[in-house]
């Protein structure tokens, strides 16, 4: 995919929440000190009025926003995955899931991708945390294009969002002029019948290309972008296991209580089906560029074309 | 204050302690030392301080309450009772299958409440964050925020209170009450937050010390707090827990824990005896 342009969803949120600040009066943004990262100072550059930073303490912040959106406000909070779902989880449940207020939480550099940082920085577990919280959508773009359309999409959406962006620029296959997005619905990006992969985030460039492989080797994959984890679209996931018979999920995450879990729960009450997941085992991540962790980990094209070939013909 | 309306909050005052006896002790649960302590602060709130009205509990220009020590809800829901914004019989229905009153304070389902607290550390934030939303939308309200001195244990406490000092949030004011007591014993053995003051000052903030059972110096404090410009205001309120029934003052054991019939009983001859005293003054 050289010749395709190649963007980090933290820029997608950065872009959409200027534009969002622009169109909506009511629009507030809270960073914890990592409003580079997150990208959050382009907002705040165009309206320092109504960015404020928190410094380095999450959990005031998250719950500074619950109070701000019970004025009336629209409050985006944002730091890295591991601060917002992890060291403040607690005042996400309580000040922002039990309330119901309008909080949407743009966690950036989710995910092993963070790369150097090593273990403590990347988090695997906040589609877990989150997907737990009564209410909470919990979304993962695959794309920059698909990042700015979801975070307009919170926007609209009464009640408290989850929305994880990744560190590291990925593959833009959406056509912003002609994209739109829906909380809830999947994408089906490839329609094959022999095996159906789910992935979300930027394992859906990845799966993309997998089913690219998958056909050079005549298998027919059916390639479906998840990104919305909760609420999850079942009606996508049981015409998939109907017509396909077998599942992959892909995930840059564990697969304790991420996408792979979320479809098998579904699979396993409604049309009992096999599924693999790929995502990271029980274990921590270490330090490593991004691509040599991906790789190392199997969150790349080559391993799920591999694993979804051996899981197809089985 | 005139001799009336002094009179009037005393009487409110105590009606709001017989809520907190009668609510705990049909809940069989819930917190009634920390609620007493806070009776005088509530009744100020709600009858001569905050712009509120029962009949439009969501007006926009309110004053804001958020009750950070989420445990003494009983205090609240008499309170709030009490000023109309939901039937006095219901306290009865505290904690109950069903009930609105949840144990700790629930916004979506409480009319009067403005934030759902109950985690500690976490409502003085929501306060900072409402006051912050109010400066933008030219709101005039001003936000009040009740913590328990245990409570300042939490470091969450003092992100917030970092951040209203350097945000300016001239028209949030924080009350601390200090009763002494927490749940595992007196504050200073378990976990000293003292001096209280001095932090608070090292913080950034305007702060003041005031006997929390005393009207005259609630009404000074709250007088004071409304003339700083720049910088939040802080009250640190000297207080008995368990105030108002003599078996329940300074005693540990009745942080969170309900009266039997037999002590609610007793409560009740106490408290009914006082309002009957303060009604003939």
């Amino acid at each position: 995919m050289a010749d395709v342009k190649k963007i980090a969803t933290r820029q997608g949120y950065g872009e959409a929440l200027r534009e969002l600040g622009a169109a909506h009066d009511n629009v507030i943004v809270f960073d914890a000190d990592l409003a580079g990262s997150t990208q959050t100072a382009m907002f705040g550059k165009a309206f320092p009025d109504r960015h404020f930073n928190c410094g380095i303490a999450e959990g005031n912040m998250m719950a500074a926003a619950a109070g701000a959106a019970s004025m009336g406000m629209v409050a985006y909070a944002s730091s890295f995955a591991m601060f917002a779902a992890g060291r403040a989880y607690e005042q996400v449940r309580n000040s922002i899931g039990y309330t119901g207020l309008n909080v949407k939480i743009g966690a950036s550099h989710g995910g092993i991708s963070v790369g150097e940082d090593g273990a403590t920085h990347q988090c695997l577990e906040d589609f877990t945390l989150m997907r737990s919280i009564p209410g909470m959508v919990v979304m993962s773009p695959a794309d920059a294009v698909e990042a700015k359309a979801m975070v307009k999409a919170a926007y609209e959406h009464q009640g408290p969002v989850y929305m994880r962006f990744g560190r590291s620029p990925v593959p833009v296959f959406h056509d912003e002029a002609a994209f739109h997005f829906e909380i809830g619905k999947g994408e089906v990006m490839g329609d094959g019948t022999d095996i159906a992969i789910i992935a979300n985030g930027l394992l859906v460039a990845e799966a993309v290309e997998a089913g690219k492989l998958l056909a050079d080797r005549g298998v027919s994959a059916r390639i479906i972008n998840m990104a919305t984890i909760k609420p999850l679209d079942e009606e996508i996931v049981l015409k998939a296991a109907a017509e396909c018979g077998k599942i992959v999920t892909c995930e840059e995450h564990s697969i304790i209580g991420g996408l792979g879990e979320a479809v098998c729960s579904l699979l396993s009450e409604k049309r009992p089906t096999p599924v693999k997941r790929i995502g990271t085992p029980d274990v921590f991540g270490h330090s490593g560029p991004a691509a040599a962790l991906l790789e190392e980990f199997g969150l790349c094209a080559a391993n799920i074309a591999r694993v979804a070939e051996e899981f197809a013909r089985s | 204050m005139t001799d009336s309306e002094k009179k009037m909050l005393m009487v409110n005052a105590c009606k709001v302690r017989i809520g907190i006896i009668e609510s705990t002790h049909a809940a069989k649960a819930g917190h009634p030392g920390g609620s007493l302590s806070s009776a005088e602060l509530f009744t100020y709130l709600y009858f001569k301080e905050m712009n509120v009205d029962p009949r439009d509990p969501r007006k926009r220009d309110r004053d804001r309450f958020v009750l950070s020590k989420g445990h003494c809800a009983p205090g609240l829901y008499a309170a709030l009772a009490l000023k109309g914004f939901f039937p006095w019989e219901d306290l009865k229905t505290l904690r109950h299958i069903g009930s609105y009153l949840q144990g700790h304070p629930d916004m979506k389902s409480i009319p009067g409440v403005d934030m759902s607290t109950g985690s500690l550390g976490q409502g003085v934030s929501a306060a900072c964050g409402m006051a912050l939303a109010a400066k933008l939308q030219n709101n005039p309200c001003r936000v009040y925020t009740l913590l328990g001195d245990g409570e300042i244990q939490e470091g969450q406490v003092w992100e917030a209170f970092m951040f209203a000092h350097h945000y300016k949030l001239d028209h949030l004011c924080a009350v601390i009450d200090n009763n002494g007591l927490q749940i595992d014993g007196p504050v200073d053995q378990v976990m000293s937050p003292y001096p209280i003051l001095d932090k608070l000052r090292a913080f950034g903030w305007e702060a003041a010390e005031v006997d929390g059972h005393d009207y005259d110096a609630l009404e000074g404090v709250f007088a004071q707090a409304k003339t700083v410009k720049g910088r939040p205001f802080a009250i640190v309120m000297k207080t008995t827990k368990g105030k108002g029934v003599s078996y329940m003052e300074n005693q540990v054991g009745w942080h969170g824990k309900a009266p039997n019939d037999e002590q609610a009983e007793t409560a009740l001859k106490e408290l009914n005896a006082e309002l009957a005293r303060l009604e003939g003054m």
